[in-house]
């Protein structure tokens, strides 16, 4: 194959004459039906190759974007992203709730844990340099910023039960799916299984907690709020797109999440979030340990 | 050490938690299937049948009891804080309080608490999380992780299979500004939770060996679980 060659675009995209009417009763009408299809544009889905979008991120060369998705109501999307790389998720209508979960990508049996990412920062509420903590004391990733300030650590996402009895079908295959069989679905994708469904975080539609326990939903989310992560470890990172269970309105709100992320280099040794609290110093010394556990097998 | 289901043994540590269901204070007295006193820093596991009732007795004030539980016929199906918090409205447990699996079924129903307010949402200490809450000196101190991955491991449970826990008799307040943290607990000896199963469920739960926070007093103690069914 000629070097020049690799990599051109594929000639049907431009080529293949779209007016045509074409029979899909022969093998070669629904090959060339098929071949038709490809060029439309959806309002949801991936930019592919990533390093083609239009609109990199700030500061961003297109040349780093390794992910670029975008989501709507019921939809999930999952992908692997490396060390250091920056994922930031936008609530692109302004009306969303975007289930996240993490697992770390060389050793997903170990994963999110919110009970231990709020009891260890001593504080329910993320933000800007909240750390999302693993069950072996390790950080998954840093918040590095976050224009909405208004998430939920405690309600985790939607099953089929809920979406039964507020939409009147909870089913995967329907209208109204539910966020756990998102989850359960786009980990599959990676071996993992309904075991792996750790509680999840919901960005753009958070909850307040009362002195009496009381959990209240509350939205202070706006079209294209959103917040970045740094992966501080190789990560797998889950996304579904499902309103939030509390969300009392009778209709399946979910609006469209972009989710894009791109290298760069993990915290460094005097990044503020690995300093700001001496929690955040040992769980950055615990990630450390594993990080020269990798660099040493290179 | 205190392994799986045994067969009804006497307790041999005090008289408290005497057996009287308060929602079947009328009915005839309940038949005692199993009572038994869980050292402290141990970790249990029992399974109990839908209908049967777990009374949890801290026998001597302050001891943190955390808790999982998984359905017998398909323990993919378990214990879930969130969904229990989402049907609840609320972080806190309480009489009335149901228990609801990942899969929004009711599995079990909190039918009596003369300690009030626990909680869901401070979730097991591990080793791996002291040494980021306490330091590295911590490592190799008891942990209830620990103690759920011995105590799961009779029933095939293992890492994966731990989620958010409920954490009895354990105070963790969430202050306005989202500040958040297990402080001095309210329990006191012979302070009781009781629970009945509304699934065939495996109980999983670690007696709680923290001794860096005020969960147990700084000083882990002895607990006893008494299953009972209707007579």
């Amino acid at each position: 194959v000629p070097a020049a060659s690799i990599g051109a675009a594929p000639q049907f995209r431009t080529d293949f004459e779209r007016t045509t009417v074409v029979s899909t009763a022969s093998t070669n009408g629904a090959r060339d039906h098929a071949r038709a299809q490809a060029g439309t544009v959806a309002t949801t889905q991936p930019t592919v190759p990533a390093t083609a979008l239009t609109d990199p991120p700030d500061g961003v060369d297109a040349a780093d974007v390794v992910w670029d998705e975008t989501i709507g109501a019921g939809g999930y999307a999952t992908r692997r992203v490396p060390q250091g790389a920056r994922v930031r998720l936008v609530d692109v209508d302004g009306d969303t709730c975007a289930g996240l979960l993490l697992h770390r990508g060389d050793a997903p049996a170990e994963r999110l844990n919110v009970a231990d990412t709020v009891k260890l920062q001593w504080q329910a509420y993320p933000g800007p340099g909240y750390l999302l903590l693993s069950d072996m004391g390790r950080v998954l990733a840093t918040v590095v910023d976050d224009t909405c300030g208004c998430h939920d650590m405690f309600c985790a996402t939607s099953n089929q039960a809920d979406n039964a009895r507020r939409y009147g079908d909870g089913t995967a295959h329907g209208p109204t799916p539910s966020g756990r069989d998102r989850l359960v679905v786009a980990l599959a994708k990676h071996g993992l299984t309904e075991r792996d469904v750790a509680p999840n975080v919901n960005l753009f539609s958070g909850v307040v907690i009362e002195g009496d326990g009381t959990v209240s939903l509350r939205h202070r989310s706006y079209a294209g709020a959103h917040l970045v992560l740094r992966a501080e470890m190789p990560l797998i990172v889950t996304v579904a797109d499902v309103p939030h269970r509390l969300d009392p309105r009778p209709a399946y709100t979910a609006g469209r999440v972009r989710i894009t992320a791109w290298r760069g280099p993990p915290a460094g040794a005097d990044d503020n979030a690995r300093t700001a609290t001496p929690e955040a110093v040992r769980a950055f010394e615990n990630t450390d340990e594993e990080t020269r556990l990798a660099e040493c097998a290179r | 050490m205190t392994g799986g289901p045994s067969p009804a043994s006497a307790a041999t540590e005090g008289d408290v938690g005497q057996v009287d269901i308060a929602a079947d204070a009328t009915a005839r007295a309940p038949v005692v299937v199993h009572d038994q006193v869980v050292p402290a820093r141990a970790p249990w596991t029992h399974q109990l049948l839908a209908g049967e009732h777990l009374r949890i007795v801290d026998l001597h004030g302050n001891q943190a009891v955390d808790f999982l539980a998984y359905v017998v016929a398909d323990p993919v199906e378990r214990y879930s804080a969130p969904d229990t918090i989402a049907a609840a409205g609320n972080v806190f447990l309480t009489s009335g309080t149901v228990l609801m699996t990942n899969r929004g079924r009711p599995m079990l129903t909190v039918v009596d608490d003369t300690c009030g307010r626990p909680g869901t949402i401070g979730g097991a200490c591990s080793r791996e999380s002291n040494t980021v809450r306490y330091g590295h000196h911590t490592a190799h101190q008891h942990a209830c992780v620990e103690n759920f991955l011995l105590g799961g491991a009779p029933h095939g449970l293992g890492k994966r299979d731990l989620q958010s826990n409920v954490n009895w008799f354990m105070n963790v307040p969430v202050e306005p500004d989202g500040t958040l943290g297990i402080v001095d607990g309210i329990s006191a000896p012979g302070k009781h939770v009781e629970v009945r199963a509304e699934l065939d469920v495996i109980v999983v739960v670690s007696n709680c060996p923290q001794i860096n926070n005020p969960c147990n007093g700084f000083d882990p103690t002895p607990v006893r679980m008494i299953v009972t069914r209707p007579s």
